[in-house]
């Protein structure tokens, strides 16, 4: 690949209801570039359960995904609360977030876990009061 | 099992994605919460839940899911009809609660292991 591609994306942290259109929007252009299933899904997934923790707990961000010759990389930053013990919220069923996420059918305290299960790496860079911002890969 | 024929089992009402009806799935999953969906589920083209947001139709597409069944006949929105026919998924709902729709469609073989005869 001669230049890497770049997709760039402002998460609304409003609107419940939009909230995936990110990852939604990455999937078809992998699929659009002739990406194998697995990869796709992987990306995806990873995405989208960060994309719904930015909305549900960070008033939204941005997601940057860039894809090089062998890897995809996705990028998600925050101005949010910030996540006080990393360790803790890596567990399953970990969870703070509200009864009302729960209704909506989240919250189950499986997005990070999920995150890091579909991805090759993940780094999450995180300051209380200041934000996070987390950085997988998906190797191709 | 065709999709056509999980509507016939469960006397659902088709919303959208007539044109699948004669797509073949192999298994299916029943959940409410789509934290678990994204987390456990593999290769299972058919999600049966009883919640209403645009979520879902999003996290069965996340999944490479086609089919979607709304159970109790609660009634989707307009805007997760459009999502799930944009998207290129069968919507539709039964009159069955999930504990019965996922009943049927196992005593009929979807995703039935070979060990439960």
């Amino acid at each position: 690949m001669a230049e890497n591609i770049r997709f760039h994306f402002d998460v609304d942290g409003e609107n419940f209801t939009s909230a995936g259109e990110a990852s939604v929007a990455v999937k078809k252009k992998l699929r659009q570039l002739g990406f194998p299933p697995d990869v796709i899904r992987k990306v995806s997934i990873a995405m989208y359960e960060g994309e719904i923790n930015m909305v549900i707990h960070a008033d939204g961000g941005t997601a940057d995904v860039e894809v090089t010759d062998d890897e995809i990389v996705i990028i998600l930053a925050d101005h949010g609360p910030g996540i006080p013990n990393v360790e803790m919220a890596m567990q399953e069923g970990f969870s703070t977030a509200r009864d009302n996420i729960r209704a909506l059918g989240f919250g189950a305290g499986m997005g990070l876990p999920n995150m890091k299960k579909y991805t090759d790496e993940m780094n999450i860079d995180t300051e209380v009061g200041v934000g996070t911002t987390i950085t997988m890969k998906v190797y191709l | 099992m065709k999709i056509g024929e999980i509507k016939e089992l469960l006397n659902a009402e088709l919303l959208c994605g007539e044109e699948y009806l004669d797509h073949d799935v192999f298994a299916a999953c029943c959940s409410d919460m789509m934290s678990d969906v994204l987390a456990f589920v593999k290769d299972q083209g058919v999600l049966l839940t009883g919640l209403l947001n645009s979520q879902v139709i999003r996290t069965a597409n996340m999944m490479d899911m086609v089919c979607i069944v709304i159970v109790r006949n609660k009634v989707p929105t307009e805007e997760m009809i459009e999502l799930a026919s944009d998207t290129g998924l069968v919507l539709m709902r039964s009159p069955l609660r999930a504990y019965e729709a996922s009943g049927v469609l196992y005593y009929a073989g979807l995703g039935r292991r070979e060990e439960d005869g």
